[in-house]
C-alpha cells in the first residue's frame, strides 16, 4: 500500500462528489420513472449516451460549450417526451414486463443508431478554455472542469427541489411517484403527470451524460454499465424517495471513490456489496418506505 | 400452427419431445437448436420463480454460472472421467448456491429482492473473475474434455453435434417433465397462489417462505442444469456465465416468449437466438433490427408470443 | 448501405470481365474463410478495420486465382466480443457454411472460445489478437496460428526501449483483466532486469473511464515514466484526465502498444509526446515497398489508410492461401504442417516467420509517438515512427516456458 497524505485522500472525496453527482443525476430520473412504471427504464442508459452525443453536435455547431450544456439536455427530454407519448403510453395498465421489454428493445435501436449516424468510433468533447486546467485548492490541484461539475449538479437539484417541493405540479409528481393509484383516485390527470416524470427523467439523463462527455468522451456504449450502477443508487436509496436517490448517490460515489484508492481490485463489486449490507440492514433502502412499490 | 401450439398446451411433455425431436432438423444448423434447447431450460428455470411464484431474478446467471463451472472444474481440474459425475457436481454447485443465497435474498421482496439476486450474483462474478487458478479468470475456462455417455451395455461418444442434441434433449425432457410434476403437485399450486397474493397465501396457513425458498432452489436447480450442459456443448466456461448480462439475456428471452407460461421461455429462447444468427449474419446492424422487433413484439403481441399462439394470455402479476 | 453494395457488385463484375480465371475458378466449390470479429462493441472501430483488411486480401486473391483455383469466400459474423457469441459463431461457420479455415477474433478470451471450436472441429484457426495464452499449452494446437503480438513480447519491447530512452522510474497503471495483467507483469520484469524501479502498479476495472482518484498519488511519487496499460476507450479517458492534472508535463507517457483508430479518436492534444509500440504503422510505406503496396490497395479500396490490426487480418488470410498452395490441400493438418516447414513470409510489413513449436508469428515491431497538433499528416498521421524493433524470437517466452517439449 503506498503512503497516503491527507491531501491526496481529500483530492479523493471531491473526485467521489464528482462520480457520485453523475449518479444522482441518472438515479433521480431512474427513480422516478420506475414509480410509473414499477420497472427500470433500460432505455435511460441510452439517452444519457445520446447526451453526450448531442452536447457534442451543438458544442461543434454553436462553438458554445453553455449552448450545448441547455440544449442538449432539454433535446434529450423532448426526445423522452416523444417516447413517453408513442411507445409507453400504450403500456400503461399493462404487465410491468412489456416496458421492461420495450425499452431494452428502445435501448439497443438508440445505441445502434448513435453508432451510424455518429461512427464506431467515440467523440471526443472538449471542455471550455476556461474551464480546462486545474484549480488550486490549497490542499491539492483538482481540474476545474470536474469542480464545475459539481457546481452544476447541485444547482440543478437545488431547481428540482424547489420545483417538486413548492409547485403545485411538483406536488402531483411527489404523489403519483409513490402512490399512483392513490392519485388517480382523487381525481388527478395521472397521464399528464407521467408525461412531465418522463421528460424531466429524461432530461437528467442527458444532463448527466454532456456532462460526463468532457470527462470520458463520448461512445455508443457509455450508458451501458453505469445504468445498473445507477439503479443501485436508487435501490439503496430507497425506491420512490428523491431524497433517498440523492444521499444515496452521493454516497455512493464517495464509497467507490475511497475504494478505488485504497483498494482498486474492490472498485467493480463495492457498489454491490454495499447495497447488498444496506438492503440486508434495511428493508426498503435507506429512505424508502416498507410495502411501496414492492 | 396455433393448432399445434393448443395440443402442445395440453400434452406439455410429449409435445416436447415431439417438437424438439423434430427441431434440429428444420433450423439451419445442428448447433444451433441445441443452444435453443439449453437456454430454453435456463429460462424454464429462471420462469419458475418469475413466471410462477412471482420472484423477479436479477441473477439467474449465478446459477447457470454455477452449473458450468461446477461441470467445468470436474472436467477440467479434478480430471473427473464419469459424465455422470461431472453434471452432479454442477448440479451440486447450483443447488447450494441457490439455497444460500436464496436465504438472504428472499427476506426481501419485491425490486429490493431482484437487486439482492443480482448483488450476490456480482459478488460471484467476481470471485469467478479472481479466482483464476480455478475459473481460468477472464481467459474462461479451458481444457474440458468431455467424457462419453456410459450407460450398461452402451457408450456414446458426444463430438459430434447431432448427438450432443439428443443427448441434451433427453436430459432437458427430463428436466420438462419433472417441473410439470412440480407445477401439478400441491406444491405448484401452492406457488401459483404465492403469485396471485402472498399474503393471502400465508392467511391459508401456508409457510411461504419457506415454500418460496424451495421454489428458488428448484430455479437453481434448472438453470444449475442448463449451464451445466452449455459448458459440456462449448467446452468452455467464459467469465461472463456469471455476468449481469446473461441474467438479463434469460430476463429478456423469457418475457418475449411469455412470462408465467410453461413453453414461453422456450419459444422466447428460440426467437431470440434464431433471430439473431439469422440477422447478424447478414448485417453488422442487427442490434437495430432486433431492437425493432422486440419493440414490435411488446406493442403488437400484448400476450407474448406463446400466449398469442395457444390464445392464452400469458401475463401474471 | 445500398450504395454500397452496388459498389461491391460492380466491383465484382468489372473483377470478372478483367480476369478471366475468376471466371473458371467460380466453377468448382469455393474456399470459404469464416471470420469472427466485435463488429460491435467497443472494439467496432479496430474490428472495422481488421474486416478491411480481410476483404482486401480475398479481393486480391480472388483477382488472381483464388486458392488452389479456387473462388474464396470471406463470411465475417459478429462475435459481439462474447465469448458465448464467438463460439457459437465459429460453429455456425464451420457446420452451416462449412467452412474450411477460421480467422479472426480481437480479444484474448474470445478467442480462447472460439480456438476450442476449431481444435473440435478440426479446423485450422489464425488467431488475430493478442494472447500469451494462445501458443501455450494447453490451448495451443498444432493447428492453431497466432498471427498478432502478445504481451510478453509486446511488453517486453517496449519496456525495454522505454528504458534505455525514457526512463527507469516507472508508475504503471493497468486494466484489471488478463491483457492487462500480463502486461503489468511483463513490464515489472522488464524493468527489474534492466535495473530500474516501479514505483507503483495501479490495476483499475476494465471498461472504467475514472482514473483521478489514482492520480494524485502518482502526481506525488514523482516517476519519470508514467507507464499506461489502457485499452480502447479507457485510454482516452485516461490521458484526458492526466493532462487536466498537468501531468504531462511532468513525466514522460508510455504505453505498450497504440491503437490508431484510438488516437485519431483522442486527438493530437492527447497524444502528443505519447510513446507506444504497434505491429504496422501506414506511413511505414515510405521505407517498406510491401508496405506500401498494402497502404496503397487499401487506400484505394476504403479511401482511408490502414490502421494497425487490420494488417494481421490480411496478412492471416494470405497465410491461409500459402499454405493451402504449399500443401495443395485445404486439410488442416497438411496446411499446418506446410507454414511449419517454410515459415517465412512477408505480405505487408518485412520478413515474418513462424515459430516451429507452437506456430508463433515472430515480426518486427516499431516504436511511435504523438506529433504536436498541427504537425500531424492529415486525418490519421498523428504519429511518427521513432524506432523499428527487428523481429527476434527471445522477445516471446521459450517454447519450454510454454510447455511445449522438443
Amino acid at each position: 500500500m503506498p503512503e497516503i497524505s491527507l491531501a491526496a485522500l481529500a483530492a479523493q472525496v471531491f473526485t467521489g462528489l464528482v462520480l457520485g453527482g453523475i449518479f444522482v443525476l441518472l438515479a433521480i430520473g431512474l427513480s422516478l420513472i420506475f414509480g410509473l412504471m414499477t420497472v427500470v427504464n433500460f432505455s435511460h442508459g441510452a439517452l444519457y449516451m445520446l447526451g453526450a452525443y448531442f452536447g457534442y453536435v451543438l458544442l461543434t455547431h454553436t462553438g458554445s460549450f453553455t449552448v450545448a450544456l441547455v440544449l442538449a439536455p432539454l433535446l434529450v427530454g423532448a426526445l423522452g417526451l416523444a417516447v413517453e407519448r408513442v411507445l409507453i403510453r400504450p403500456l400503461y395498465g399493462r404487465s410491468p414486463d412489456d416496458p421492461l421489454l420495450l425499452t431494452f428493445g428502445l435501448s439497443l435501436v438508440v445505441v445502434e443508431t448513435a453508432r451510424l449516424i455518429w461512427g464506431k468510433i467515440g467523440l471526443t468533447l472538449d471542455p471550455p478554455r476556461a474551464l480546462g486546467g486545474a484549480v488550486n485548492l490549497g490542499f491539492t490541484y483538482f481540474p476545474t472542469y470536474r469542480l464545475f461539475v459539481i457546481a452544476v449538479t447541485a444547482v440543478v437539484l437545488l431547481a428540482l427541489w424547489l420545483f417538486l417541493e413548492k409547485t403545485n405540479v411538483g406536488l402531483l409528481i411527489r404523489a403519483a411517484s409513490r402512490d399512483p393509484l392513490m392519485v388517480r383516485a382523487l381525481g388527478f390527470d395521472v397521464g399528464r403527470v407521467w408525461f412531465i416524470v418522463f421528460g424531466i427523467g429524461t432530461g437528467l439523463a442527458g444532463l448527466a451524460g454532456i456532462l460526463a462527455g468532457p470527462m470520458r468522451g463520448a461512445y455508443a456504449e457509455m450508458g451501458v454499465t453505469i445504468i445498473i450502477e445507477s439503479f443501485v443508487v436508487v435501490v439503496v436509496g430507497g425506491t420512490g424517495s428523491l431524497v433517498g436517490a440523492v444521499v444515496s448517490g452521493l454516497l455512493i460515489g464517495q464509497v467507490v471513490g475511497l475504494t478505488t484508492f485504497f483498494v482498486p481490485k474492490l472498485a467493480e463489486i463495492i457498489v454491490f456489496i454495499f447495497m447488498a449490507v444496506v438492503l440486508l440492514l434495511r428493508p426498503s433502502g435507506l429512505f424508502g418506505e416498507a410495502g411501496l412499490l414492492e | 400452427m396455433s393448432a399445434v401450439a393448443a395440443w402442445v398446451r395440453r400434452h406439455p411433455v410429449l409435445g416436447f419431445f415431439v417438437v424438439f425431436a423434430i427441431f434440429p432438423w428444420v433450423v439451419p444448423y445442428k448447433s444451433l437448436a441445441t443452444q435453443v434447447l439449453i437456454y430454453g431450460l435456463f429460462a424454464l428455470g429462471f420462469n419458475l420463480l418469475y413466471g410462477y411464484t412471482g420472484l423477479l431474478s436479477f441473477g439467474a446467471a449465478a446459477y447457470w454460472g454455477l452449473g458450468a463451472y461446477g461441470t467445468g472444474i470436474a472436467l477440467a481440474k479434478l480430471k473427473v472421467t464419469s459424465l455422470w459425475l461431472a453434471l452432479g457436481a454442477g448440479l451440486a454447485a447450483a443447488v447450494v448456491g441457490g439455497a444460500v443465497f436464496g436465504f438472504f435474498c428472499l427476506r426481501r421482496r419485491g425490486i429490493y429482492f431482484a437487486m439482492l439476486t443480482l448483488a450476490f450474483a456480482q459478488l460471484l462474478y467476481f470471485v469467478g473473475f479472481h479466482l483464476a487458478d480455478w475459473t481460468g479468470g477472464d481467459d474462461g475456462l479451458r481444457g474440458i474434455a468431455v467424457p462419453a455417455v456410459v450407460l450398461p451395455g452402451l457408450r456414446i461418444p458426444l463430438d459430434r453435434s447431432v448427438v450432443f442434441y439428443y443427448f441434451a434433449l433427453v436430459l432437458v425432457g427430463l428436466a420438462v417433465a419433472a417441473l410439470r410434476r412440480i407445477l401439478d403437485s400441491p406444491f405448484g399450486t401452492v406457488l401459483q397462489a404465492i403469485r396471485e397474493n402472498s399474503d393471502r397465501a400465508a392467511a391459508c396457513g401456508y409457510d411461504i417462505s419457506r415454500i418460496k425458498h424451495l421454489s428458488f432452489v428448484f430455479s437453481a436447480l434448472f438453470c444449475g442444469l442448463a449451464g451445466s450442459l452449455d459448458a459440456l456443448r462449448l467446452t468452455v466456461v467464459p467469465i461472463e456465465s456469471l455476468h449481469w448480462s446473461t441474467s438479463g439475456q434469460v430476463v429478456i428471452m423469457t418475457l418475449l416468449g411469455g412470462a408465467g407460461t410453461f413453453f414461453g421461455p422456450f419459444v422466447g429462447a428460440g426467437t431470440f437466438l434464431v433471430l439473431e444468427d439469422l440477422v447478424s449474419a447478414r448485417t453488422e446492424s442487427w442490434p437495430l433490427v432486433i431492437g425493432l422487433v422486440f419493440m414490435a413484439f411488446v406493442l403488437f403481441l400484448p400476450k407474448g408470443i406463446w400466449g398469442t399462439l395457444t390464445g392464452n394470455s400469458a401475463a401474471p402479476k | 448501405m445500398q450504395r454500397r453494395i452496388f459498389l461491391k457488385t460492380a466491383t465484382l463484375g468489372a473483377a470478372t470481365l478483367a480476369f478471366p480465371s475468376l471466371l473458371r475458378a467460380q466453377g468448382k466449390e469455393p474456399i470459404r474463410i469464416g471470420f469472427p470479429l466485435p463488429l460491435t462493441g467497443p472494439f467496432a472501430a479496430i474490428a472495422g478495420d481488421m474486416k478491411q483488411g480481410a476483404e482486401l486480401a480475398v479481393d486480391e486473391l480472388n483477382a488472381k486465382n483464388g486458392i488452389l483455383g479456387r473462388k474464396v469466400e470471406l463470411l465475417i459474423r459478429d462475435d459481439q466480443l462474447k465469448p458465448q457469441v464467438g463460439a457459437q459463431r465459429t460453429q455456425e461457420l464451420i457446420e452451416k457454411e462449412h467452412c474450411q479455415f477460421i480467422v479472426g477474433g480481437l480479444a484474448a478470451h474470445v478467442q480462447m472460445a472460439i480456438n476450442e471450436q476449431t481444435k473440435k472441429a478440426k479446423v485450422l484457426f489464425i488467431s488475430t489478437s493478442q494472447s500469451d495464452e494462445i501458443t501455450a499449452k494447453p490451448d495451443a494446437s498444432t493447428i492453431t496460428f497466432h498471427e498478432a503480438l502478445n504481451p510478453t513480447i509486446t511488453s517486453r519491447v517496449v519496456g525495454k526501449w522505454v528504458m534505455e530512452n525514457l526512463g527507469k522510474k516507472w508508475w504503471i497503471v493497468y486494466a484489471d483483466y488478463a491483457w492487462g495483467k500480463q502486461n503489468n507483469a511483463v513490464l515489472i520484469e522488464t524493468n527489474k532486469k534492466m535495473g530500474g524501479t516501479v514505483l507503483g502498479s495501479t490495476p483499475y476495472p476494465l471498461g472504467s473511464a475514472e482514473f483521478s482518484a489514482h492520480l494524485p498519488k502518482i502526481q506525488a511519487a514523482k516517476p519519470e515514466v508514467l507507464m499506461a496499460v489502457t485499452p480502447g476507450a479507457d485510454d482516452i479517458a485516461f490521458l484526458k484526465q492526466v493532462k487536466s492534472f498537468g501531468m504531462h508535463q511532468q513525466m514522460k507517457l508510455a504505453k505498450p502498444l497504440h491503437w490508431i483508430s484510438v488516437a485519431k479518436q483522442g486527438g493530437p492534444e492527447l497524444y502528443q509526446d505519447v510513446y507506444g509500440g504497434v505491429n504496422f504503422y501506414w506511413e511505414l510505406q515510405d521505407s517498406i515497398p510491401e508496405a506500401k503496396r498494402y497502404v496503397e490497395g487499401f487506400n484505394k479500396k476504403f479511401g482511408i489508410p490502414p490502421g494497425d490490426y487490420g494488417v494481421y487480418a490480411y496478412s492471416a488470410v494470405l497465410e491461409v492461401a500459402r499454405g493451402s498452395e504449399l500443401a495443395k490441400t485445404t486439410d488442416a493438418d497438411k496446411v499446418a504442417e506446410a507454414l511449419r516447414k517454410s515459415p517465412q513470409y512477408n505480405h505487408v510489413k518485412g520478413k515474418q516467420w513462424w515459430r516451429a513449436c507452437d506456430n508463433k508469428s515472430i515480426q518486427d515491431m516499431w516504436i511511435l509517438k504523438g506529433r504536436a497538433p498541427g504537425k500531424t499528416k492529415g486525418d490519421w498521421g498523428l504519429l511518427e515512427i521513432v524506432s523499428r524493433v527487428p523481429a527476434n524470437e527471445d522477445y516471446d517466452r521459450t517454447c519450454a516456458e510454454k510447455g511445449h517439449t522438443g
